[in-house]
């Protein structure tokens, strides 16, 4: 027997816990919520078999990744962790455009500058300089305006429903 | 007994009563879906959470169940949080190209007019809001929820 005390799952699910038990090293007896939450939402024969399936060096990560989904859900039971992946990907969109719009901002201003400062003192021909300009530019800006989402992340975040397909 | 069984009772190999809960979210023709969140949640786990959420929010969540599942699948150590620890990445590393190109912003805007003090030169801005709620040092912005970001 030892005088060891049982891991936080064991001692949940009342039972004795054995010395190769697969959860004891991730789950310590002093943090039996951590437990509790991952078998409220993933159930502990599922837990178990997960971390079977994996090499040791990685089941530290595998239980850490799956207290944090598993925290997201309790947090958010419609959506859990894709709430926050949908939140995320809506603020990299956002940086994205804002960035695009910084580097078009630069563009401008290094090519006003670039420009001699002989602005007409009798001649009034402001608007079609300007336009010759803006279309230089905008065609300096395309690299930057193809913007695409990493084909890892999920697509189009603010419509949920394309993430089904 | 009904032959139109749901994907889960045909799994389960049961029968598929007129109020089954997985019925309406998965449906016989895709059978792969109902096996992916029963892998990882478990039949009873899947049809717990989704009684615990208000019926016109079902839909939702078994979307929601299945897309968790399908990337705990496909990367069994990570799951959908390596996506989430990814984008975190990407918003750090744009929030800090901003931040040096609005520096760099700064700076020309300062030389010019340095330079052409008698020109009234208007630098078009946006009107996008380039300010940057972290101060441009490439953390999050302030109404991001900093415990979401800590999972370890």
């Amino acid at each position: 027997m030892g005088g060891s005390s049982p891991c936080a799952s064991c001692k949940l699910l009342r039972r004795r816990c054995a010395k190769d038990c697969i959860f004891a090293p991730y789950f310590p007896p002093d943090d039996p919520h951590k437990f509790a939450i991952v078998h409220k939402v993933f159930g502990a024969s599922n837990v178990s078999k997960m971390l079977q399936e994996l090499p040791v060096q990685q089941r530290a990560d595998a239980v850490g990744s799956l207290v944090y989904e598993a925290n997201a859900r309790m947090r958010d039971p419609v959506y859990g962790c894709v709430g926050a992946i949908s939140y995320l990907q809506n603020q990299v969109s956002q940086l994205q455009m804002q960035l695009a719009v910084a580097q078009a901002e630069i563009l401008c201003i290094q090519m006003q500058q670039q420009e001699p400062a002989t602005l007409p003192t009798q001649l009034d021909v402001p608007d079609e300089k300007s336009l010759l300009l803006s279309t230089s530019t905008f065609n300096n800006l395309q690299p930057y305006l193809s913007f695409a989402s990493s084909s890892t992340v999920m697509q189009d975040p603010l419509k949920r429903e394309s993430l089904w397909t | 007994m009904n032959s139109k069984r749901c994907a889960g009772c045909k799994y389960l190999r049961r029968r598929c009563p007129s109020n089954c809960i997985l019925s309406p979210h998965f449906p016989p023709n895709d059978p792969q879906r109902f096996a992916c969140v029963h892998k990882i949640y478990g039949a009873s786990n899947v049809a717990k959470m989704l009684q615990q959420v208000p019926v016109q929010q079902r839909a939702e969540a078994a979307n929601a169940m299945y897309y968790e599942a399908y990337c705990r699948i496909k990367d069994p150590v990570y799951g959908c949080v390596g996506t989430i620890a990814l984008l975190q990445q990407q918003i750090f590393d744009a929030e800090c190209q901003l931040a040096k190109i609005q520096a760099e912003i700064a700076v020309l805007n300062g030389h010019h007019e340095a330079t052409h003090q008698n020109q009234q030169v208007n630098v078009a801005t946006s009107s996008a809001n380039f300010t940057l709620e972290s101060g441009g040092e490439g953390t999050f912005s302030s109404t991001y929820d900093p415990s979401i970001c800590q999972f370890y």
